[in-house]
């Protein structure tokens, strides 16, 4: 391996740099694990709405220790609050605000993302092991822009960036954006498009760690 | 006079017959009708059909139906989660047959049948699994899998406040698949924690009205506070 001279995004620094690109009135429905900590890092001075799947516009962050309501959770299952201006619908509402094409951005966590854009974030497809999907489906093809957050590697090195999803498939060229521990990639149906990557990332070396042609 | 106040759940739940489709409503502790499940499993009909999210959390609640082999088959979005043992046993052994159903698919199916949609065309899912063989359509340049209605033959939910003609409101995020569940089903019985008089409830904030609801029970509020498990995976 060439030793090289960059560092990866820390949870928190791609946390950041995914609130950075959210804009100021989006709706925004971030998915259950790494994603939520972008909540933490929005941009002062941007008023951003979150969506939970469950029936929430206008989530807040979790409640101060002994004020949890247990009918006020997240799709995460965990107690949260509702900010002034928040509004709670049922299920059906819920969704239709997704296939309707309402909700500007979702944020999801993924095991693969193909170049043109398919997700698999579902299922790993392995013998035995129980299936389960809950929104992510409907999120992934129902939103404005599905942006995916990820370390861009397994942890044995391969790229989790593929020419074609191996999993099974969440949803068909969905992904617009994947942001990741060492860059910012963009799919479309031509392919790879390059946003940014981290300080001391060659550009052809990226292309190497990811094993596809990502245009500059 | 219309009276749908039944005096006891035992009583709301009198003649679920086997084979039934029953929709329950709830998500994580939010909403689940926890009363109204011990009263299904009490009442004993068996061979059911079942309609949630999920598949049931440690012992209680649907996780105690599918224990008592009431349950033969489960339609739902998220069964796996961390404490879901009693449905991972009966599911590896073959004893549960699981139709898994995309969360806004399950919505939108039960949402169909109480509007008296025959099928209906929905993106979600188009080339995966999960759309299984069922015929697809291009519309507008869109992919779409035709999906079809989710019946119940009882839908047990969890409301707030209730009146004698089953108009009914909800607590924040416990309303989520309760008003479809409540649309879709031949029977659907809630339980309440608070019942007024007729013209109490607002009318511009009856979320479910009475027309979709069959029997309305009211139950302590102390005992759900925490919906009967404090923490879901």
């Amino acid at each position: 391996m060439t030793m090289s001279n960059y560092q990866r995004r820390t949870k928190d620094q791609l946390a950041a740099r995914v609130a950075q690109d959210i804009f100021d009135g989006a709706v925004v429905n971030l998915g259950i694990g790494q994603p939520t900590l972008v909540a933490n890092h929005l941009p002062a001075g941007r008023e951003v709405i979150l969506h939970s799947e469950n029936g929430i516009l206008g989530m807040g962050p979790a409640p101060a220790a002994g004020q949890e309501d247990y009918d006020l959770i997240n799709a995460g299952k965990q107690p949260v609050t509702l900010l002034p201006g928040g509004a709670y619908f049922h299920h059906a509402d819920s969704f239709a605000m997704m296939r309707g094409g309402h909700l500007d951005i979702c944020v999801l966590g993924a095991f693969q993302v193909s170049a043109t854009g398919d997700l698999a974030n579902w299922s790993t497809g392995e013998e035995g092991a129980i299936p389960a999907v809950g929104g992510a489906m409907d999120l992934a093809i129902g939103a404005r822009q599905t942006w995916v957050m990820m370390d861009l590697l397994t942890k044995k090195g391969e790229s989790k960036i593929v020419a074609q999803c191996t999993y099974p498939l969440t949803g068909i060229g969905c992904v617009k954006r994947v942001y990741s521990d060492l860059a910012t990639i963009e799919c479309t149906p031509a392919g790879l498009k390059l946003i940014d990557k981290v300080e001391g990332l060659a550009h052809a070396e990226l292309e190497k760690l990811v094993g596809l042609p990502i245009a500059a | 006079m219309i009276n749908k106040i039944a005096r006891s759940v035992a009583d709301a739940m009198s003649g679920i017959p086997d084979g039934a489709t029953v929709l329950i409503g709830g998500f994580g502790t939010a909403g689940i009708p926890n009363e109204l499940i011990d009263g299904l499993i009490e009442q004993g009909a068996k061979g059911l059909t079942v309609v949630n999210n999920n598949a049931g959390n440690g012992d209680t609640g649907l996780a105690a139906l599918l224990k008592a082999g009431r349950v033969r088959k489960i339609i739902c979005s998220f069964p796996r989660q961390a404490d879901s043992y009693v449905f991972d046993e009966l599911y590896r052994s073959g004893k549960l047959e699981l139709e898994l159903v995309p969360q806004g698919n399950l919505a939108e199916r039960i949402r169909a049948a109480g509007a008296g949609v025959g099928a209906f065309f929905c993106p979600t899912g188009y080339g995966t699994q999960l759309a299984g063989e069922r015929e697809t359509r291009i519309i507008e340049g869109k992919q779409y899998v035709l999906e079809y209605p989710i019946r119940g033959d009882v839908a047990l939910i969890k409301a707030e406040q209730g009146d004698r003609w089953g108009n009914l409101t909800y607590r924040k995020a416990a309303r989520n698949f309760g008003p479809v569940m409540a649309m879709a089903s031949e029977r659907t019985i809630a339980t309440v924690h608070e019942i007024v008089e007729l013209g109490e409830m607002d009318p511009e904030t009856i979320v479910t009205p009475g027309i979709f609801v069959s029997n309305i029970v009211k139950i302590d509020r102390v005992a759900t506070q925490a919906g009967g498990f404090k923490k879901a995976a």
